[in-house]
């Protein structure tokens, strides 16, 4: 069938802007799924006199799930390059136990344990990248039994017990506020001025885009759902924004995160090597004759998720501000369902880093609402579970029309 | 004779598509008919009527089959009828025997208990009647292509198969495979077999068919006997014009000496001890096209790949020069930056990555040519897929379109993309007109013309003799790993290539 259409050029052109609208549907339906549940949980809490848009629940979606979001950004790049990576719940309670023992026990300066944890972090990705990308062992089977050893190895260095407190360097990582610049102090006049400027950049960078799809003969996006979209993501920052400036300014973990998203989004879309990691996972053997040392990316995605997986262990573990052995359970399911909400393909080499973070958002968002609502754990877990089999659903059939 | 078979005025319409447009076939019983026509003009959407993938209702006019109105709503439906069709993709379990193939779905059981013995018994009376000598228990994927599309015949013969449609069933297999089918299906129309082919390859269809249908842009042309069957008809009317060139005139003068491979020898990455390309010399000139010939499964794929980067193979032993001095190509970067490019036989699974866009894919062999210190410059990259596919008149909307959406003669041009985009001096292109219909298969050749023309060599790797005749300067034949011979343009035909493969397979004993 698909040969056919494609010689007749109108009814080709029309299939395209379906798939050029596809594409945006996904992006679209998930942020609108984002602001209805933002919505839900506002008016339902609304009516138990409970508050649930206040500047503490904002600042703490971003504190209490930046480590979902930091593991999903790498996690993408291991999906998107046709594997898995199981390990990171358990990579991260680890290199969190490395950072309070160093930090508690050894009193290193945070300054020196960060880096060191980061390290760790690399060579345990690199230990398990190695074995998947040079030896072609299943990712799945590789870090299956990573998740195992890197447990087994935070009990045994933690001896069972917690580490902790920490001194205030390290705490910092995960408890920090930007200070107010500007020296206003409440509003935090430098909050304010960096999220105007972020929704000046929003504008800009849509209208470019846009810009340059036309120019790419790419079927432009109508304007209306252009502009309503852009509201919607302006009009969510500023309100963000607005109530971060009236509570403590911007949380360090923040800016650490959009700092980050905007690096693996620019690196995915705007690089060579992040194409070719979308190469990889969409044909490896057409990659390779193409002349891409598959190998080696492959290796460097595990590289950079054990990274990944070390800043995000150790910034939950200041947040607690102890190492327990159970830190990190169940990390690696949060992060690998975001990636899936976010609409990235199961056999690889498709899924973007926008989408990611906001389906790190939808859980994290759901995660908060539902504590506040009083729902019962397991019934949390059920929810999201099926939130997640839901999305894929939607994507399936969105393929399938 | 009577008519088994009858579809009147089919219209099968998908959103914006006309796929069939009143199209009328009669199959007689008993009789060979074949199918003719360019790829995307409708031959697997009607078969797909035929065999109810497509149920009555979704689709407009008649079929009568056996006297009587059919009805299909589904594949079940169809199979019960007897109409079975083998499709290109075969479908069988390659982990599973082949008894256990032959009964997939409605096994030898009782109770849902199977009998194997039983199983085995008939299974091995089926594969005799297709000539097969394997035993039953064999498991299917260690058989060759051949082998599996014969054990597809027994299958269907098993399920009291009345109209047997074959799609393209010799698209993968090599000469002597290919001759044993069409025997095979000259031998079932004995028995009273009424059969369907769907097939590119004029010759066969001259060799079996008793009738032909040409269907063009979703309507039927024609219908011929056998004795008003000519090449030249079938092609004018797959074109819908006259076809009295099927190669482009090209000047035949090579220029210096471009590329040579001296005592290239290599081994199979896993039998060890087990040479697969055995000292092969060959040189390339500028401004060529040189032919390697050969049956499949003779070396030639596993020759250029080793060439290229080391792609296949290990031990490699041999060099390679180009202009006079030895290059590395030892990887597959090295190999481009020495200007050799390889367009692969399977498009499909080694050439492109389906699921991304055309401009995607013309630049991945080449990213460092549009992007600076790492970092793509998105405009100049479509800039140059745009222009690549206004030169090779690449039929799409846009660079944006998906792959996977388009016809193998397209996707074979984004190929070619890919690869000028690396300027190279050699291309070495394998099987590239495989899978493609009539009307492309000019078009790629034009475009090996004028890349000759500018100079380039070209190595084209072909299983069809017609076409390495009417393209190459010069033809080397291969047989079992040793290139066994050498013709010049002049000297070259087909009786001369056979005689030297089969010469080759004495002197290799």
């Amino acid at each position: 069938m698909a040969d056919i259409s494609v010689d007749k050029t109108a009814s080709a052109a029309k299939k395209e802007l379906g798939s050029a609208l596809g594409g945006r549907l996904r992006e679209n339906g998930m942020l609108l799924a984002l602001v209805a549940i933002v919505a839900f949980f506002t008016i339902v809490l609304k009516m138990d006199d409970k508050a649930f848009l206040v500047p503490a629940n904002i600042t703490n979606i971003f504190l209490q799930n930046g480590h979902i979001i930091i593991l999903a950004l790498g996690m993408l790049l291991v999906i998107v390059s046709g594997h898995i990576d199981l390990s990171v719940g358990s990579v991260a309670a680890f290199t969190g136990a490395v950072a309070a023992y160093l930090s508690v026990n050894l009193s290193m300066p945070f300054y020196l344990v960060i880096p060191l944890g980061l390290v760790v972090g690399g060579l345990i990705g690199a230990a398990q990248g190695y074995w998947v990308a040079y030896w072609r062992i299943p990712s799945f089977i590789v870090t299956l039994a990573g998740m195992m050893v890197f447990r087994g190895a935070t009990l045994w260095l933690l001896g069972g017990q917690n580490i902790g407190p920490f001194d205030s360097g390290f705490q910092s990582l995960a408890n920090g506020f930007v200070p107010d610049l500007f020296g206003v102090g409440r509003p935090n006049a430098f909050a304010l001025f960096v999220v105007a400027i972020a929704i000046a950049v929003q504008f800009w960078v849509g209208f470019r885009a846009r810009a340059r799809d036309a120019e790419f003969g790419l079927a432009p996006e109508p304007m209306a759902l252009f502009l309503g979209r852009t509201l919607i993501v302006a009009a969510g920052t500023a309100f963000v924004g607005y109530q971060l400036a009236y509570f403590r300014g911007l949380p360090d973990v923040m800016v650490v995160l959009v700092v980050l998203t905007l690096l693996y989004a620019f690196f995915t879309e705007n690089t060579t090597t992040g194409r070719r990691i979308y190469a990889v996972g969409g044909n490896e053997k057409a990659a390779k004759l193409s002349g891409i040392r598959t190998d080696r990316l492959v290796f460097l995605c595990f590289v950079n998720m054990g990274v990944l997986a070390a800043l995000a262990g150790m910034e939950v573990t200041a947040r607690l501000n102890s190492a327990t052995p159970k830190a990190g359970t169940g990390f690696e399911l949060d992060a690998i369902a975001s990636v899936f909400i976010g609409g990235a393909s199961m056999t690889g080499g498709s899924g973007k880093i926008v989408g990611v973070v906001i389906g790190a958002l939808i859980m994290g968002v759901m995660n908060m609402g539902m504590s506040i609502m009083g729902i019962g754990i397991e019934y949390q877990q059920m929810i999201k579970g099926l939130v997640l089999l839901i999305a894929v659903i939607f994507d399936v059939y969105n393929k399938s029309k | 004779m009577s008519t088994l078979l009858e579809m009147r005025g089919i219209t099968k319409t998908f959103p914006g598509v006309r796929a069939l447009d009143n199209v009328t076939l009669t199959v007689e019983k008993g009789e060979i008919h074949a199918i003719c026509g360019e790829n995307g003009a409708g031959k697997s959407t009607l078969m797909k009527v035929l065999s109810g993938v497509y149920p009555h209702g979704s689709y407009e006019g008649e079929i009568i089959y056996d006297g009587a109105p059919l009805h299909l709503k589904g594949i079940s439906d169809s199979e019960a009828k007897g109409i079975i069709i083998i499709h290109q993709e075969l479908a069988l379990v390659p982990l599973l025997s082949i008894a256990e193939n032959m009964f997939l779905g409605h096994e030898v059981a009782r109770n849902g208990v199977i009998n194997w013995p039983r199983a085995f018994q008939q299974t091995e009376g089926w594969l005799k009647k297709v000539g097969l000598t394997e035993p039953p228990g064999a498991i299917v994927g260690k058989l060759g292509v051949g082998k599996q599309q014969l054990i597809e015949i027994a299958k269907a013969l098993a399920k009291d198969v009345r109209l047997l449609i074959l799609d393209e069933p010799t698209a993968a297999l090599q000469e002597n495979d290919s001759e044993k089918l069409l025997d095979l299906m000259l031998e079932l129309k004995a028995q009273g077999v009424t059969q369907i082919i769907i097939s590119h390859k004029l010759n066969e269809i001259a060799k079996v068919a008793d009738r032909i249908t040409v269907i063009r842009d979703g309507t039927s042309v024609s219908t011929m006997d056998k004795h008003e069957i000519t090449e030249d008809r079938i092609i004018r009317d797959m074109v819908g014009r006259d076809m009295a060139h099927r190669y482009p005139e090209r000047a035949h003068n090579p220029g210096a000496v471009l590329m040579e491979v001296a005592n290239w020898s290599v081994w199979h990455p896993e039998q060890t001890g087990r040479q697969v390309i055995k000292d092969v010399s060959l040189t390339v000139r500028k401004g060529e096209i040189v032919g390697i010939a050969g049956l499949m499964g003779t070396g030639r794929t596993e020759l250029a790949m080793s060439i290229f980067g080391k792609s296949y193979g290990k031990g490699h032993q041999g060099t390679v020069k180009m202009n006079g001095a030895v290059v590395d190509c030892s990887t597959v970067t090295r190999a481009i930056n020495s200007g050799i490019s390889y367009v692969t036989e399977d498009r499909k699974a080694l050439g492109l990555i389906l699921e991304e866009p055309i401009v995607r894919n013309t630049t991945l062999a080449n990213l460092q040519g549009v992007s600076l210190r790492g970092i793509l410059d998105k405009r100049r990259e479509s800039r140059v897929a745009e222009d690549y596919r206004k030169q090779l008149a690449i039929r799409s909307p846009g660079v944006q379109q998906k792959v996977v959406n388009l016809s193998g003669g397209n996707q074979q041009k984004v190929v070619l993309s890919k690869w000028l985009f690396t300027d190279p001096q050699v291309l070495i292109l394998d099987e590239p007109t495989r899978g493609i219909d009539v009307g492309a298969k000019f078009e790629i050749y034009t475009i090996m013309a004028e890349l000759a023309e500018q100079g380039r060599a070209i190595v084209m790797i072909s299983s069809e003799m017609p076409e390495l005749l009417g393209m190459c300067d010069r033809i080397y034949v291969m047989n079992e790993g040793r290139i066994v011979g050498e013709l010049s343009r002049a000297e070259a035909s087909q009786e001369k290539i056979m005689g030297m493969i089969l010469k080759g397979e004495g002197r290799a004993a």
